[in-house]
């Protein structure tokens, strides 16, 4: 079967490969990029632990091939924070408010919240629990999660990267 | 990296496309948004040879006014419908709809036809679409034409389109005058797929009497369902002598493939789809009633 040249912007960085047209974007990011920040949970769309920004929409890697993002700028949860390691808003706000515990669902909770907050500045409670619906958390629960929203809403964060 | 081998193609234009589907035969199928069709592969329930992405097509994108109608190309996201003003104004039934669509990440990749095309009857699209009359925009080899959404819906995930058409874009019809529409779901967690649905459209004359109504049926067969029964039980009739558990039970009463799983038996899932009809017609009457 034929492979296929991709090209694409990650992190702001230009990535090229051959890919074969199954690999998913989620797989191009971990294993061709080396960015194993984005964690595959249940690789058919459910979990939402693979979200990334694809042209600035959050997605679910796992169910986009690397194909089809040719010529995509993608961020991954590497391209938020600072390079020095300083968190993001909503990263700091988890952590405030007890919003991880193991940490695997996080950056796709981190993902998509930083969208979330983008587009909906001043959210109601009933719109950050449906924002969050998209994410499952299997150990922390997700008052925390829920609380760290509220927190960096109410800060005034507007899902900065 | 789950899913079976496959070859690649990713044509420009609708034709380019239609030659390619017919070229390739039955196995190649058409991917859209894939939210539906990658899950399948990486679960492996569906195998092509040849995956034909019209996810580059700029002639399957947009939201337009067409012939009194609203278009809307196969190819626009739910997002996009989500934040479209014309389908806000236009076909309010399609917009209360689509927040009930997946998970936000998912409407930013999911397409509308995309969704009528893999014709789930638990998505609410199919359901939308066949409860306003809307019509298919289908593009084969033999050229253009038009398939009612009556004649659309065939079986679970499966439509009377060939496998060498696509789906360009589905026209919705413009309700006018004094109107209401609703949709209700229950599921038992948000963006989960729903154990019963309905929509509802509704539109009274001057006098309150039911001038027309439309109910579509999410996930109580085999197809998206449309409750024709009860609708013409009930035109005519003023609002004030039609009673909302009546018209629920009206709507399920001839049901006959009512799916039966883990989450629920078929009498349940009837039941809770006769509450969301009453639902759904209690806040469509009201919306129409006072504007």
């Amino acid at each position: 079967m034929g492979e296929v040249l991709v090209e694409l912007t990650v992190n702001g960085q230009l990535r090229e490969a051959t890919v074969e047209p199954r690999l998913t974007l989620a797989d191009f990011l971990r294993e061709r990029c080396r960015l194993t920040g984005t964690h595959l949970g249940c690789e058919h769309g459910v979990c939402g632990a693979c979200t990334v920004l694809v042209d600035g929409a959050a997605v679910r890697s796992c169910l986009v091939f690397a194909v089809q993002a040719d010529g995509a700028e993608v961020t991954t949860i590497e391209g938020i924070g600072s390079p020095d390691g300083e968190l993001s808003a909503i990263q700091s706000a988890l952590r405030d408010c007890h919003g991880l515990q193991c940490g695997f669902c996080t950056p796709g909770f981190v993902v998509s919240v930083s969208a979330f907050l983008r587009d909906h500045p001043n959210p109601t409670d009933q719109e950050i629990r449906e924002a969050l619906s998209g994410n499952l958390c299997r150990c922390t629960g997700y008052q925390g999660i829920v609380k760290a929203v509220r927190q960096a809403a109410d800060a005034g964060h507007r899902g900065e990267l | 990296m789950k899913p079976v081998s496959f070859e690649y193609h990713v044509p420009e234009t609708i034709d380019d496309a239609t030659k390619l589907l017919a070229e390739l035969g039955d196995g190649a199928k058409v991917l859209a948004g894939g939210q539906s069709l990658i899950p399948m592969m990486a679960l492996r329930l569906a195998v092509f040879e040849h995956l034909v992405d019209v996810g580059r097509i700029a002639e399957l994108q947009g939201i337009e006014r067409r012939e009194g109608g609203l278009w809307i190309g196969a190819g626009t996201t739910a997002a996009t419908v989500e934040a479209s003003a014309d389908v806000a104004s236009m076909v309010p039934l399609l917009a209360k709809a689509t927040p009930l669509v997946g998970h936000f990440q998912i409407r930013n990749r999911g397409t509308l036809g995309g969704s009528i095309a893999h014709a789930d009857p638990a998505a609410e699209y199919p359901a939308v679409a066949l409860a306003l009359d809307a019509s298919m925009d289908v593009m084969g080899p033999k050229g253009r034409r038009t398939i009612a959404a009556r004649d659309f819906f065939e079986g679970h995930w499966s439509t009377t389109m060939e496998p060498d058409d696509l789906l360009v874009g589905v026209s919705f019809p413009v309700w006018s005058g004094r109107c209401g529409f609703a949709v209700e779901e229950f599921a038992r967690r948000h963006g989960d797929f729903s154990l019963a649905g309905a929509t509802v459209g509704v539109q009274l004359d001057g006098a309150d009497r039911v001038r027309r109504c439309a109910i579509g049926l999410i996930s109580l067969g085999s197809t998206p369902e449309r409750a024709g029964a009860a609708e013409t039980e009930i035109v005519g009739r003023p609002i004030t002598e039609v009673d909302p558990g009546e018209v629920g039970r009206l709507a399920v009463a001839g049901l006959e493939a009512v799916p039966a799983d883990l989450h629920g038996s078929a009498e349940y899932r009837k039941r809770v789809g006769a509450a969301m009809v009453a639902r759904a017609w209690t806040a469509a009457i009201t919306e129409a009633r006072d504007g």
